[in-house]
């Protein structure tokens, strides 16, 4: 199997170095060829993974394929973990990416990076399998900040748009905060465990609980607390959850299709599943599963909110990515770790699909983002439209659709949940569901329904998409239907985690949770006794009522209201006060110390101060400068007479 | 060994004959690596010839687990070298071209010698063809670099002569390995660790004895600056393993939270410095003084490793400097040669002056790319490898050693990516960006041999790792070790 298991990353990488390197020599096609091969192969040994792990119930593979480098008596390792929860990461990661490949064959048709786009979409796609296979830190934190240099390249691959490569570097930079608490985290692990392997730490974090470090001044800090919280400051970065969101919005400037890929369905989920996957740890810190807890609340409602008043098409799904990221989060945060890798799953599917038909729906309107300018596409986009429908009802938690399960679980966990700060959570992602329902339909009733608001020209060029756009559409509506209906059972409330996530069992909300559950349909009607369903179609009623029956109300709230929308356009002015603060202070910092510190006080009080003083030395040396060689044949003189000197005085 | 490395880059008249020899002794290096034996930590290939008997003087060469590496990084980089002089130096190429000879001799000399005196006087005498090498065909304001780079470190060096031949009274020998097992008291340590540290501070260089760096950097010419970078600073950071830690492991145990304060210092003030810089040669200058930081504070934060007993942590952190030695031997040149290519075309390295290179030469860029990449300590490259390791060996020591050390995993990565972002990206600059050309094949070789040893390294760092470990266990057995 190991040969099996290194395969899966190796096949895209090895795609993206041929496409990477000798992309021009084999062309447009051969390039998709290859890195669409790489994937599928991928793709495929990833459900004989499933059949031999999953269905076979094969153990735990854990094993090493190289030493990456040994000191000390800390051997790090590159090698791999392969349980449920990675087979499920495979599964989730190749199948997108493999639409995406497919739908990028559309979308970039026309693009001159054709070639280097691909290349980039297979290392992404190496990275993060290397991530969610790994059995070790160094391994996951090399995956970690691949994928991150990926979605840096990704981001600026229009490098010549001032605000790409203005977003791709902001990107990096806040991914860098969050990797400095990770690496910090990681350091933590090493310093108790000596070992960089999981199964090392998770059998040596019960150990530490009581331990404490001193932190500041006196103060006995817990550590499985302070670790807890490092490594999630980490997850804070690439999850983007807020202050460390800023990143995402501005990360549409990307093309779309990695948008869907990097942006929604996978990398971004990578904290979600690292904290899955450290589940053994993060269980024994309370105090850190409510920080978490309130970070990804705040996050799913605020970011949500947000969302509302965005015009551009990708922008408002961008928001809705960072609200839904908040909702597993917050699933984190009440230890239900199987209900959010299973929100994660569901939202992979709809996202991705959601991201893939806006730009579907970008391309028939010659590049145009605002949906301010479009409207009543529904005809001219049948396959958009239908499947967009499905993406959004998943994504707002209609019943059956399989966001439905995801979220409504979500909900009902934090209900179920005691941990401090589980009641204000629980009136965020109550909430977060109006909030997602609004956003959700007013986009879609935008750019589908009523008149209009296109030009005549764009209007009527305005088509279909061809068939490599569509087909990934129709493969990832599939499953946006049906993939909660069909796993729900096994994957929440089953024992698909068994052995790989654990969870105290004083805090098993799940469990509680599970108490009422009998099967899917079940939960459909259970659902109708509570208040979320209602709450979603307020939001959708709402919208349909703002931006179908009367759009003059939003215009009029506008005129009430204004100062509101204006807090959301600035983003609660984040971005504001970290360009300002951050960016620019440190620029200012650095001219400081450079002209202060380096020019003024060092050069000139110091070296060249100490020059002057020394005056006799200083003007020989100024007089013997012309000859360069002779200059040094005196400072030779210099040196063996201080030589004597010392011989002399001994 | 070294010695036929020595005579092998004599004085050359002609490039073909620099390149003919510079990979003869790259190649010649090689059976040091292949030959070596990993499992002790005595000096091997050694020669021992009386040099000066009448001052008790030897000739006496040889390599462990910790200058061996280095000694390959010169003789690699020294290849480098002289294919980027291949066209770009028309005055005088063939004293250019010697004297990077001879430097690469004399930096050999450095690594390999197991005599304090034969030290020191390679170590002063590689300030010679470097002070002919930014001297001659440096740039404007070159005067003043070299006399302030000359002083600066000539100064610094004197000190550690006194030091050599106080000990030479002392002890009656001038072998570094004797000079290990001299038995000093608490104030011979602390004036000797002084002395040394005056020498190797200035190489390396530590705050606040920076300032030459920058300057030289700007004044040299492009391969100056990547040997100065790659190579020379690495003579500072040997210094301290090979003489001041062995010799007065007591005084360095006292001095350890100075300088693992002023390493921090190096790390962070010279990062947010770095980021104000707007010559391009300045601010790789600066970021080689940050990351020589690392080097530096994994050394000294040992000791605080060895007040714990986790002797794991002390490898690791001794290690890792090393490491970062290496690693930064080849992405600072590789990084310095970048900006010497665009300086070749555009004459100028402000980053005002550029902007979209990546449209005209697009495979420049990625390679420019990938060396900031590194340079901003990705994982997979070699440039993650030494600081990984020495931010667990600091962790282990103290969280807020840590905490200071990672924020170069910020501060680096910002202040070489606006650099990328302001240079390579963008729409094309001005017309001297739109008429630049592409790389051509010699400028492929010397940037895609580089990026192969980056990567090398940050995928498999175990290819230096292996050599060095029972070396460092000696290194960490005699540190450890009181002198009284």
């Amino acid at each position: 199997m190991k040969l099996l298991y290194t395969l899966i990353p190796f096949a895209p990488l090895l795609a993206a170095i041929v496409t990477g390197f000798f992309g021009r020599r084999i062309g447009r096609i051969n390039s998709h060829r290859v890195t669409i091969a790489g994937v599928a192969f991928s793709l495929a040994l990833s459900v004989y993974a499933f059949f031999h792990v999953v269905v076979g119930g094969a153990p735990t593979f854990n094993e090493s394929l190289y030493t990456w480098l040994v000191s000390g008596n800390i051997r790090f390792e590159i090698g791999f973990m392969v349980d449920n929860l990675t087979v499920m990461m495979l599964l989730v990661v190749n199948f997108v990416s493999l639409m995406v490949h497919i739908y990028t064959i559309g979308y970039m048709h026309d693009d001159d990076g054709y070639q280097r786009f691909f290349s980039y979409i297979s290392l992404f796609t190496f990275s993060m399998l290397m991530l969610v296979m790994s059995n070790n830190f160094l391994q996951l934190f090399f995956g970690w900040e691949a994928v991150g240099t990926v979605s840096y390249l990704l981001i600026g691959f229009y490098y010549k748009k001032e605000t790409a490569i203005f977003a791709n570097m902001k990107a990096f930079l806040v991914n860098r905060v969050g990797d400095f608490g990770f690496v910090l985290g990681i350091a933590g692990i090493v310093m108790y465990t000596d070992s960089l392997a999981y199964t090392d730490a998770f059998a040596a974090a019960p150990t530490l609980v009581g331990e404490t470090m001193n932190i500041v001044g006196g103060a006995e800090w817990d550590v499985l607390t302070v670790l807890c919280i490092l490594l999630f400051i980490g997850a804070m970065g690439k999850s983007a959850q807020a202050p460390l969101h800023v990143w995402l919005p501005d990360s549409m400037e990307g093309p779309t299709p990695i948008s869907a890929l990097i942006h929604a369905a996978t990398m971004v989920t990578a904290g979600i599943f690292m904290v899955s996957r450290m589940s053994p740890i993060f269980e024994l810190s309370e105090t850190a599963l409510s920080f978490i807890l309130i970070v990804g609340s705040f996050t799913a409602f605020f970011m949500g909110l947000i969302g509302m008043v965005q015009n551009d098409i990708k922008r408002v799904v961008a928001y809705s990515t960072l609200s839904q990221l908040g909702y597993m989060t917050v699933a984190l945060g009440v230890s239900a770790y199987s209900a959010a890798m299973f929100h994660l799953m569901t939202h992979a599917f709809f996202k991705a699909l959601l991201f893939l038909a806006a730009g579907s729906v970008i391309i028939a309107m010659h590049h145009e983002q605002d949906i301010r300018k479009m409207g009543g596409l529904r005809k001219k986009m049948p396959i958009t439209y239908w499947t967009s429908l499905i993406g959004s009802l998943a994504l707002i938690g209609f019943p059956a659709f399989s966001g439905f399960y995801s979220k409504d679980i979500i909900i009902e966990a934090v209900h179920a949940s005691t941990i401090p700060g589980a009641n204000i959570a629980y009136w965020a992602v109550l909430g977060g569901v109006f909030v997602t329902a609004f956003y959700s339909f007013r986009l879609f009733f935008l750019v589908f329904h009523g008149k209009t608001r296109a030009d005549k020209h764009t209007f009527d060029h305005a088509e279909e998409s061809p068939k490599v756009v569509t087909i990934p559409l129709i493969l990832l509506a599939i499953p946006s239907l049906l993939i909660g209906f069909v796993t729900v059972s096994a994957v929440v409330f089953g024992d698909y985690f068994e052995g790989v996530i654990f969870v105290d069992p004083a805090r098993d909300v799940l469990a509680k949770v599970g108490e009422t559950y009998h099967g899917p349909i079940q939960f459909i009607s259970h659902a109708f006794h509570a208040s979320a369903v209602y709450i979603a179609a307020a939001g959708v009623i709402t919208a349909f009522v703002f931006y179908i029956l009367a759009p003059s109300i939003p215009a009029f709230l506008d005129s009430k209201l204004g100062f509101l929308r204006r807090i959301l356009e600035n983003k609660y002015g984040f971005d504001d006060f970290n360009q300002a603060v951050f960016a620019r202070g440190s620029v200012a910092l650095g001219q400081q110390l450079w002209s202060k510190g380096d020019m003024a006080v060092i050069d000139g009080a110091l070296v060249n101060g100490s020059a002057k003083s020394v005056g006799l030395i200083a003007g020989l040396a100024r007089n013997v400068q012309s000859g360069m060689l002779f200059h040094y044949a005196f400072a030779m003189i210099l040196g063996l007479l201080a030589m004597l000197t010392w011989f002399l005085f001994i | 060994m070294a010695g036929i490395l020595i005579i092998a880059t004599g004085n050359s008249s002609a490039r073909k004959f620099a390149m003919a020899a510079s990979i003869l002794t790259f190649l010649v290096s090689l059976p040091l690596y292949f030959g070596f034996d990993t499992s002790t930590a005595a000096m091997q290939f050694t020669e021992n010839v009386a040099w000066l008997p009448s001052f008790d003087v030897n000739y006496a060469i040889g390599v462990d687990g910790i200058s061996m590496p280095l000694i390959i990084l010169t003789t690699m980089i020294n290849v480098i070298v002289v294919i980027s002089a291949w066209e770009v130096i028309k005055d005088r190429p063939a004293v250019y071209l010697g004297a990077f000879s001879i430097m690469t001799g004399l930096m050999i000399g450095v690594f390999s010698s197991l005599d304090a005196i034969l030290f020191y006087v390679f170590f002063e005498a590689t300030l010679i063809p470097m002070f002919l090498i930014i001297g001659i065909w440096g740039g404007p304001k070159r005067v003043y670099a070299t006399v302030k780079f000359f002083l600066y470190t000539f100064l610094g060096s004197v000190m550690m002569l006194i030091a050599i031949i106080y000990m030479y009274v002392e002890g009656g020998s001038f072998s570094v390995l004797d000079l290990h097992a001299l038995a000093l008291n608490e104030q011979q340590q602390f004036w000797i660790f002084l002395a040394f540290l005056a020498a190797f501070a200035v190489k390396i260089p530590m705050w606040p004895v920076h300032t030459w760096l920058p300057d030289a950097h700007v004044e040299a010419p492009t391969a100056g600056s990547a040997v100065l970078a790659a190579i020379m600073l690495k003579m500072g950071g040997y210094g301290f393993l090979r003489f001041s830690l062995p010799i007065a492991p007591d005084a360095s145990a006292g001095m350890d939270t100075f300088m693992i304060v002023i390493s921090l210092i190096a790390v962070v003030y010279i990062g947010f410095v770095a980021l104000a810089q707007r010559d391009m040669k300045k601010l790789i200058a600066y970021s080689s003084i940050s990351h020589m930081g690392f080097v530096t504070l994994g050394i000294f934060v040992a000791f605080q490793l060895i007040a714990k007993d986790d002797m794991s942590g002390v490898a690791l952190g001794i290690e890792g400097a090393i490491i970062q030695m290496i690693s930064h031997g080849f992405i600072s040149a590789a990084m310095f040669l970048c900006v010497g290519v665009m300086y070749d075309r555009v004459h100028s390295r402000e980053i005002a002056d550029y902007g979209g290179v990546i449209n005209t030469m697009p495979i420049f860029a990625a390679f420019m790319v990938f060396f900031a990449m590194a340079n901003a300590g990705l994982p997979g490259t070699s440039g993650f490898v030494g600081e990984f390791m020495v931010i667990l060996a600091s962790f282990k020591a103290n969280f807020w050693i840590a905490f200071l050390a990672a924020s170069t995993l910020i501060l680096g990565a910002a202040y070489t990516l606006w650099m990328v972002k302001r240079v390579i990206m963008g729409p094309v600059g001005n017309d001297k960006v739109a008429a630049l050309t592409d790389i051509n094949t010699r400028e492929f070789w010397m940037l895609g041999l580089l990026a192969i040893f980056v990567l090398l390294i940050g995928v498999w760092p175990n290819v230096i790792g292996n050599v060095m470990h029972a070396s460092v266990d000696n290194l960490v057995q005699q540190i450890s070790t009181t002198k009284y």
